[in-house]
């Protein structure tokens, strides 16, 4: 490839897993601030996000420029493409660490309950799909991809099952209804993360492959 | 009556670029060695199927040999009527080899032989009673450098009808007329058509050439590099051109220059050390090639 070209590819690479980086950080931090119920910890989470949309029209830039000064084709039109969705995809996880952070400032002065547990399990299970998707990218692993398409029923899963729990602690306490609708949110945040985290695996799948799996989850699975 | 195939072929005896061009082994070291997958492979990838029955170029197994050198080996490659094809490929890959078959430029060549079938229309190309100037009525070409003919503008569009017998001075103004309107150079030259041919730019020579080749009503136009010898803009115009030709004429261009292939064609072929490497719909065969060595050239990695 063109030199000037893979300077620059090589150089997009390195931005995209940084901002992946931060964007990860994001959201361990926001959902840190719910399991502390550390109200200024929270308040960092939403104070950094401008940074994150900063870096996202950044990258953007960098693709239209590849895009109009090298004109690139096949894997390296592929993969900048898909920077360019992930890009998207990143900073509306930014977005969603934001909210639960919101959701840690309300709750950071009520008393705790035992489901935050559940919360920590499922944060766990969408940062692990976040970060394998972006490995997938890095090392065109389309295995890892399919992977993180495969577990994303699961988080579905627990977003439900919070859903049941909520539901009986309202009954349980009705006092503790509000911190409970705040603490579903944050849940409700944590799928939509999963599925955007879904979203990047099904772009490097298109990437390596070159077909577009999308809406087509059952032939996968 | 015929035309007289001195008329296509007078203006390529001249230069010596012919001789040296198709299989130079000398400037494929320059470009780098591609690896192909599997050398061995005797069918190449073939995207989208062609129905054979809307092809007007078939070829079947068609080899070239330059003495015993092997000019294209094996190429099983059938071309859609009313469309445009593209051939890329690193020098000396066969692709010039290949579209000079198509119409025997390369018979001027001592000692070439061809094996296997080509044929343009149902025509065998390479059968013995074959008609040469026929054959190349039928199937036009367009060279890298603009040849007009050193005379007027009318003549040189006006030469290949006179030689098929058209004699009436209505007639031929009438084709004219309408050549240089569909090559898209008429309102630029209407008004002088006694002005010699050599005194035009570049890039209008290059499409009085066309005008010229659309004058005996060919099946079949094919174009060698038509714009590595023209400025952006001049290049643009013979783009259009092809696209406003698109569907009346079939037109297999060589380019070395990709954009151009993936601007222009329908369908776009991989030729790479004299073989068919992959043949598909242009648009999949730029976003995700199905062969190695495809996306080694295009992307512009060599292995």
């Amino acid at each position: 490839m063109a030199l000037h070209m893979k300077n620059e590819i090589d150089k997009l690479k390195k931005k995209i897993l940084a901002f992946c980086a931060q964007v990860e950080e994001q959201l361990w931090q926001a959902v840190k601030a719910i399991k502390d119920r550390d109200h200024d910890l929270a308040r960092q989470v939403i104070d950094h996000d401008t940074m994150i949309d900063k870096e996202e029209v950044n990258i953007e830039e960098e693709c239209l420029k590849i895009l109009a000064l090298y004109q690139p084709v096949a894997i390296d039109l592929r993969f900048i493409v898909t920077v360019l969705k992930i890009n998207n995809d990143l900073e509306r996880i930014g977005d969603l660490a934001v909210n639960i952070a919101e959701r840690a400032v309300f709750l950071a002065d009520q008393p705790k309950f035992d489901i935050s547990t559940d919360l920590l399990d499922m944060a766990q299970d969408a940062h692990a799909m976040l970060k394998k998707s972006l490995d997938a990218l890095i090392n065109h692993d389309a295995k890892l991809a399919y992977q993180v398409c495969a577990s994303d029923d699961a988080v579905d899963q627990m977003n439900r099952q919070m859903y049941l729990k909520v539901q009986e602690a309202i009954l349980e306490n009705p006092k503790q209804i509000s911190a409970l609708i705040h603490l579903l949110s944050a849940s409700r945040h944590l799928e939509r993360i999963a599925d955007h985290a879904t979203n990047i695996a099904e772009d490097v799948i298109y990437m390596i492959e070159g077909q577009i799996i999308r809406h087509k989850v059952e032939e996968y699975k | 009556m015929p035309m007289d195939s001195d008329m296509i072929c007078k203006p390529e005896r001249k230069g010596s670029k012919m001789e040296s061009s198709p299989i130079s082994n000398s400037s494929a070291s320059k470009t780098g060695k591609i690896k192909l997958d599997n050398p061995v492979s005797r069918t190449p990838v073939q995207g989208t199927p062609i129905n054979p029955e809307s092809a007007v170029i078939k070829a079947e197994r068609f080899t070239f040999y330059y003495g015993s050198k092997m000019g294209v080996e094996d190429i099983t490659m059938n071309i859609e009527t009313g469309s445009v094809t593209a051939i890329i490929g690193p020098s000396g890959c066969g692709k010039s080899t290949f579209l000079r078959s198509i119409n025997r430029m390369n018979d001027l060549i001592p000692q070439t032989r061809a094996k296997g079938l080509l044929s343009v229309g149902g025509q065998d190309v390479y059968d013995k009673s074959t008609n040469l100037v026929n054959l190349r009525q039928q199937v036009g070409m367009v060279f890298q450098r603009p040849n007009p003919f050193a005379k007027s503008i009318y003549d040189n569009i006006t030469y290949g009808p006179k030689l098929q017998g058209v004699r009436s001075r209505a007639k031929l103004d009438a084709v004219v007329e309408k050549c240089l309107k569909d090559a898209a150079l008429w309102d630029e030259v209407k008004d002088d058509l006694q002005k010699s041919a050599l005194a035009l730019s570049g890039g209008q020579q290059q499409r009085l050439c066309i005008a010229r080749t659309l004058a005996t009503k060919p099946r079949v136009i094919l174009m060698d590099e038509p714009c590595s010898a023209l400025d952006p803009l001049a290049t643009s115009r013979i783009e259009d051109l092809i696209e406003e030709l698109k569907g009346t004429y079939t037109i297999v261009i060589v380019t070395h220059n990709m954009q151009q292939a993936a601007r222009v064609s329908n369908r776009t072929a991989f030729f790479c050390m004299g073989k068919l490497i992959e043949y598909g719909m242009t648009d999949r065969l730029f976003t995700n090639p199905q062969q190695k060595a495809t996306e080694d050239y295009i992307t512009g990695r060599f292995g």
